[in-house]
């Protein structure tokens, strides 16, 4: 009896012990954080270039770090390439967020708040010398300039594809209403495949810039009440003839593969996958730049260093490899986008390649909404748009 | 002399030896410190953490966790009829899984434990485990290619002019009854073995339809395994994103803590804080119900 009264106390002085310590070490954690939101705002550049460190960790969209490329970049500097694939810039952030990773493909959508968390560093452009002839409307843009410096290297720009089953859907759409209008959408009910994120509203804006004109959309990505309220509703009332969100590029291909849908939104890396499985899809033509006549949403990505890069030395290898002209052709013809490298032009399989994806055609952009990430600012100053929070909200309450 | 002479000689070890010796709380305290303190750091704390987070909030401009209590996010989750649909989904698929698991172990269960043979049980036992050595994923990822258009589900139903469920929360409960399977078996059959034979001949002596006996002996003696595999399967459900992701479109809380994980944590945590609730109170039914008295 006395020996369980005895031990029950024992524990209990262990337990009391115990959540005393986890209450310092609770406060101990709330003053890192403090410390490294200060430390995120002077992120410090590399100064000189130094020896690999062996290896190098990245994140990337599915298509950007394939063998034909890295393989090469590792004998020629050493840094093994360890590839993360993330399916939406939510997943990038999230995974730059654990400092495990020296750098990462950011989409516009991604990089503000990259820079804005403090959790990427500068970029010192003199220690990348291909950057030099990067084509010119790619610097010194808002997605990847901050505070007048550049934070990163721009990989290729292109636009988000409208793809179809060339058997099931004709005549083959020339417009987004293949989705978006109710009326017409309604025909490929339960077969309609769409990216699964946020971003996706500004697809239905986009739509809307040039069938509803009185919204006055000027840039999807900073939408006020009204417009964005229209755009919700659009995508609330597609969403009954969604066959299936997709996040992962492998569950569009298994998706088109086996039957289970046949019109959507996609990226160029499925299309592609899906020409060589032989399957019967379509999009528009490259030589219109795949764009539906409304525009389409697009993405100009970057590739940031990490603010705790534990290798900064062969992130800024890669950094400089995959611009280098002959690489970032093969890159651009492999994925089917403009490579940012203006002397990529001379390298290409393709002769015509930079001529059809109008890599050097900055008019042929402007039609082109590079993802951006939504602020309340609407750009002018005036705090009447909705920010990503509300975006993310909306989403939820869309796909119900 | 002696003693000055041995002094020396006392290694570290024997020391140690000397300063527990005799301090029985010391003894216990020091065997017990490791095992709590991950329990009581590791678990109890991450989740003392997640309710402290539940209360803060996001800034607007610039996106940074502001350390102050609100309740914003709950009522969000209150108000807004979207949540609503999500949690009320996610339970009724998670209630779903959980009785379609204990219609079907139940019987696997007492073939295993009161009719096979020891080889034959032996042989069952290894069948039921086998799958839980095989990927989660890649298991989901073959339901998902069965379930597809052109999948094995409709090939086969289609000679009788039917076709399957597709994508959706049928392929989900489907896809969530057959992984959690083997959680509900296992108790069950530990809880059947238990039940001494005597009592079931006991009850045909007297005269027992064999169904009365299933009903009033066995029944109320397994009831506990049964709800001790049903936390199992139900909080298993209630905590999975992935499946619902890959066999379907529709969102479960565990898709919405996710979205919502880069951008506004103190509402992720919020939502993580709706299953602990569904959990606690599923625990204290199950405790009603007399799962923890035998185990």
């Amino acid at each position: 009896m006395r020996r369980d009264a005895h031990s029950a106390r024992t524990a209990w002085l262990i337990v009391a012990g115990l959540v005393a310590f986890m209450l310092v070490l609770a406060g101990c954690g709330g003053g890192d954080d403090d410390t490294t939101g200060a430390s995120a705002d002077s992120g410090e550049t590399l100064q000189k270039l130094g020896k690999g460190e062996g290896q190098v960790n990245l994140i990337s969209w599915a298509g950007y770090v394939e063998p034909g490329w890295s393989k090469p970049f590792e004998q020629k500097t050493g840094c093994k390439v360890n590839n993360k694939v993330a399916g939406t810039s939510d997943e990038m952030v999230a995974l730059m967020r654990t400092g495990e990773y020296d750098g990462v493909s950011a989409s516009g959508n991604a990089t503000a708040r990259l820079f804005e968390g403090g959790d990427v560093a500068p970029v010192n452009v003199d220690l990348v010398p291909n950057y030099k002839t990067v084509f010119s409307d790619l610097k010194d843009q808002p997605y990847n300039t901050f505070d007048d410096q550049p934070y990163g290297i721009p990989h290729g720009r292109g636009a988000n594809l409208l793809m179809w089953n060339d058997d099931d859907v004709s005549p083959a759409p020339t417009s987004w209403d293949v989705i978006l209008d109710p009326k017409i959408a309604s025909k490929y009910a339960g077969k309609i495949s769409v990216y699964d994120d946020p971003i996706y509203i500004a697809d239905a804006a986009v739509y809307l810039k040039m069938h509803e004109p009185d919204l006055g959309i000027e840039n999807p990505y900073e939408l006020n009440d009204e417009q964005f309220e229209a755009a919700v509703n659009l995508l609330k009332e597609q969403a009954s003839n969604v066959g299936e969100y997709w996040s992962e590029a492998e569950k569009q291909i298994s998706a088109y593969a086996n039957g289970d849908a046949t019109v959507g939104t996609t990226w160029q890396y499925q299309y592609f996958a899906l020409l060589e499985e032989k399957e019967p899809v379509a999009a528009s033509p490259a030589s219109q730049g795949f764009l539906p006549k409304e525009g389409a949403t697009g993405w100009s990505d970057t590739w940031m260093i990490s603010n705790e890069a534990k290798n900064p030395n062969c992130m800024y290898e890669w950094m400089n490899w995959i611009i280098e002209p002959k690489v970032n052709a093969e890159v651009a013809e492999w994925f089917g986008e403009a490579p940012a490298q203006s002397l990529a032009c001379d390298e290409t399989e393709n002769a015509n390649f930079c001529a059809d994806y109008h890599a050097d055609n900055p008019a042929f952009w402007e039609r082109v909404y590079y993802w951006e990430t939504p602020l309340a600012d609407c750009g002018d100053g005036s705090e009447d748009c909705k920010d990503y929070n509300e975006w993310v909200k909306a989403w939820t309450s869309i796909k119900g | 002399m002696a003693a000055e002479a041995a002094a020396p000689k006392r290694s570290a070890g024997r020391k140690l030896a000397g300063l527990f010796y005799g301090r029985p709380r010391l003894q216990v305290g020091s065997l017990l410190a490791g095992p709590v303190g991950w329990l009581v750091i590791g678990y109890l704390g991450s989740l003392a953490v997640l309710l402290i987070t539940a209360f803060w909030s996001v800034d607007a401009l610039s996106g940074e966790v502001v350390e102050e209590f609100g309740l914003e996010n709950f009522e969000a989750i209150w108000n807004e009829p979207v949540y609503r649909d999500i949690i009320g989904r996610t339970v009724g698929v998670a209630a779903a899984v959980t009785v379609t698991d204990a219609i079907i172990a139940f019987p696997i269960a007492f073939y295993m434990a009161k009719v096979a043979s020891n080889r034959g049980k032996a042989l069952l036992v290894v069948g039921i485990l086998l799958p839980l050595w095989s990927s989660y994923l890649v298991k989901v990822l073959a339901w998902r290619t069965m379930l597809s258009n052109e999948g094995i589900i409709n090939w086969a139903l289609e000679p009788f002019g039917l076709s399957g469920p597709g994508y959706g929360i049928v392929a989900v409960w489907l896809v969530m009854s057959y992984l959690w399977l083997p959680y509900m078996i296992l108790p069950i059959y530990a809880g059947l073995e238990r039940i001494p034979n005597s009592l079931i001949s006991a009850s045909e002596d007297l005269g027992a339809h064999p169904l009365t006996t299933f009903r009033r002996v066995i029944l109320p003696l397994s009831f506990p395994a049964v709800v001790a595999g049903s936390i199992f399967t139900f909080s298993l459900t209630l905590g999975d994103y992935i499946t619902p992701r890959l066999v379907s479109s529709d969102q479960f809380i565990g898709n919405v803590i996710f979205n919502n994980i880069t951008n506004n944590q103190p509402f992720a945590a919020a939502l993580a804080v709706v299953p602990i609730m569904v959990m606690i109170a599923y625990l204290l039914v199950a405790r009603r119900l007399g799962a923890f008295e035998h185990v």
